[in-house]
């Protein structure tokens, strides 16, 4: 029997996307992100433990604008996972399937994302004395 | 009827080789995670444009350096476990699969060894 060329599951570029199926896939990428972001972290406990002025070059790298964006994208990551995981976690134990239930749990986990970045990001800079 | 000898039923592996135990330790590390990244987040905030000496007395809290080397490991566990079943989901050929997936733990393990030196090394006064 010869397959050819016949399509692969699950064919993506039939499909019409969908909220639940987008999500799906940003929280793959959103891990791949975050694994990307590990380095940094390494880099800030790796000039901590190097010293103040190499401490110094990390926190300078951080400031810069490009820094400040990449951290804000790793901050959305990290909490669009984060919630997002805990969804999978209830998807474990068998709940949540219905797809009204699904739809709904991705628009709250979507939600709550943004709302915890803009307070961290709040939180951070009134840390840093309201600049 | 079940094709499979007793022997690989009662070892329960399956055609990974590997059993649940990648299944379960992802979902393990991923519970342990919700408050360590919680507490590293609000650690991070409180430590936002700080100086160095400021950042070395937080980490040299023991509470601080323990907490911090469990969320390494759990960390690192976690990322390599999802980053395997990434590079085998795309991945096809075996031989470049094979080389991904040894370069992908080799960096996690570089990583972990890293951060947790680096812990460590603050924590004891360095």
């Amino acid at each position: 029997m010869s397959n050819g060329d016949r399509p692969l599951s699950p064919h993506l570029q039939i499909y019409a996307w969908q909220w639940t199926m987008a999500l799906s896939i940003l929280h793959r990428a959103s891990g791949v992100g975050l694994a990307v972001g590990t380095v940094i972290m390494v880099w800030w406990l790796m000039a901590l433990a190097n010293g103040a002025s190499a401490f110094d070059v990390v926190q300078t790298v951080i400031a810069h604008w490009f820094g400040k964006l990449c951290l804000l994208g790793w901050t959305w990551a990290l909490f669009y996972h984060l919630c997002n995981g805990i969804r999978h976690l209830v998807w474990d134990t068998g709940r949540g399937f219905e797809l009204d239930t699904a739809r709904n749990s991705g628009y709250l986990v979507f939600a709550a994302s943004v709302v915890f970045t803009v307070l961290a990001w709040i939180a951070g800079y009134s840390a840093m004395g309201g600049m | 009827m079940s094709l499979r000898s007793p022997l690989g039923r009662v070892r329960g592996l399956g055609s990974a080789k590997s059993g649940t135990e990648h299944f379960w330790m992802q979902r393990v590390t991923a519970v342990a995670l919700i408050p360590l990244t919680l507490w590293f987040v609000y650690s991070v905030i409180a430590l936002a444009g700080e100086d160095h000496a400021t950042a070395t007395a937080w980490l040299q809290a023991p509470t601080t350096a323990v907490l911090m080397i469990v969320m390494i490991a759990a960390t690192f566990h976690h990322m390599q476990l999802g980053l395997q079943v990434v590079i085998e989901d795309y991945v096809h050929g075996e031989g470049v699969k094979i080389a991904s997936l040894m370069v992908m733990k080799g960096a996690s393990l570089l990583l972990a060894v890293a951060a947790a030196f680096a812990v460590l090394k603050v924590a004891f006064g360095g």
